[in-house]
């Protein structure tokens, strides 16, 4: 147990993957002007990357390993991320529509979120077995979700502020993303 | 309004450089720029794709039906992405190393596929050549400065030799995750200034 505790907080919290392993910037910096399409977008990344995580694990292990064609590993992610996304879509717009009303339009932005992709391979590479596989990426989308909303908390007031006029918007906003990488620096002595 | 070829290529190097102007691809900007060696080989290496990419889909625009444009433009550029990762592997491993995950993300990098919709699906295959081209040598230079920015301030050495002697004391914050987004916040910053005039 205590080794899944490790996981948690290291994948969570000291290798957040926005701010530590610089994964998912686009839409980081992208959806969070505004709380509410942060926290769509968070969801929609916890949903999406577990499931991917998941599913590309067995597809490595079950298929690619056991042929021999992990060269082919890159087609074989992008397509699985692609496909599912397409899928999860559909599969909530006809029996769930409460969910695809609040996640709808940041589902399809997920396929070419770096960070769901990034996941994939970090578990394939850290050599996971399939619980620390799963546990990871829950851990790693909750981090996303906690950098996203914090830094949309942030750019909320920041918009307030006079900033000048060359540094307005995506400027101030990476120097923003910074400040909270620092902070987030400090979790290193945690483990 | 038809533009030259030579148009094409040269909007890649300042109007429409990647990822100033077009806010897209940021995070290997971020992640390889620790040292301008890195920055320049993942420029090439994107470069790379996006010139292969763009002359594919635009030969194949006419047969690609448009409803799954982005999943064939998606198989084509993963196609080049493995063919740069193999070739790196076996040519330049220490680089590959360095590069690690950020070699086959490349896939996800919207700029590819940003100009293979946006471009390469719409024109005919000499311009989407040189937009191409334009574009990821744009990316390669704006790499190359980010990153000689962090190599200069966060370890003192530019492509390894050392510039300011050994007095120096390098601040590791630069080389650091937080050092990369203020690092580009404030390139950002001056492109917008020098812009403006």
């Amino acid at each position: 147990m205590g080794d899944y505790m490790v996981l948690i907080v290291s994948s969570m919290l000291i290798n957040n993957i926005v701010l530590a392993q610089y994964l998912g910037i686009c839409p980081f910096i992208g959806t969070s002007k505004k709380m509410e399409t942060a926290t769509g977008m968070a969801g929609a990344v916890v949903f999406v990357m577990t499931l991917a995580a998941i599913i590309t694990w067995c597809i490595d292990t079950y298929f690619l390993k056991t042929l021999d064609i992990e060269y082919l590993r890159t087609i074989a992610f992008i397509l699985v991320i692609a496909s599912l996304v397409q899928f999860v879509e559909m599969f909530l717009k006809k029996s769930i529509p409460a969910l695809y009303a609040g996640l709808g339009i940041f589902l399809p932005l997920i396929t070419t979120n770096c960070s769901v992709m990034g996941v994939c391979l970090i578990n394939i590479q850290e050599e996971y077995t399939f619980l620390e596989a799963l546990t990871s990426s829950i851990a790693y989308a909750l981090g996303f979700g906690l950098a996203l909303i914090l830094f949309a908390g942030v750019r909320e007031r920041v918009i307030l502020g006079r900033v000048p006029k060359p540094l307005q918007d995506t400027s101030i906003g990476l120097v923003t993303a910074g400040m909270l990488a620092l902070a987030f620096i400090g979790f290193k002595g945690l483990v | 309004m038809a533009k030259t070829i030579g148009q094409e290529f040269v909007k890649g190097l300042w109007e429409e450089i990647p990822p100033f102007r077009l806010v897209l691809g940021l995070c290997p900007t971020l992640a390889v720029t620790k040292s301008v060696e890195n920055g320049i080989g993942m420029g090439l290496a994107t470069t790379f794709v996006l010139v292969c990419a763009n002359l594919l889909v635009s030969i194949l625009s006419g047969i690609i039906p448009s409803k799954i444009r982005i999943a064939c433009f998606i198989i084509i550029i993963a196609t080049f992405v493995t063919v740069v990762e193999l070739m790196m592997q076996a040519y330049a491993y220490q680089l590959f190393q360095n590069l690690g995950i950020f070699i086959p993300l490349i896939v996800v990098n919207c700029i590819v596929l940003g100009r293979a919709e946006a471009f390469a699906s719409k024109n005919k295959v000499i311009p989407s050549f040189a937009d191409g081209l334009g574009i990821g040598v744009g990316f390669t230079l704006s790499l190359t400065a980010i990153s000689a920015v962090r190599e200069c301030l966060g370890n003192g050495t530019l492509l390894g030799y050392s510039i300011f002697g050994p007095a120096f004391e390098p601040f590791s914050f630069m080389v650091e995750a937080p050092g990369a987004f203020i690092c580009l916040g404030l390139l950002l910053c001056i492109m917008n200034l020098v812009g403006q005039k």
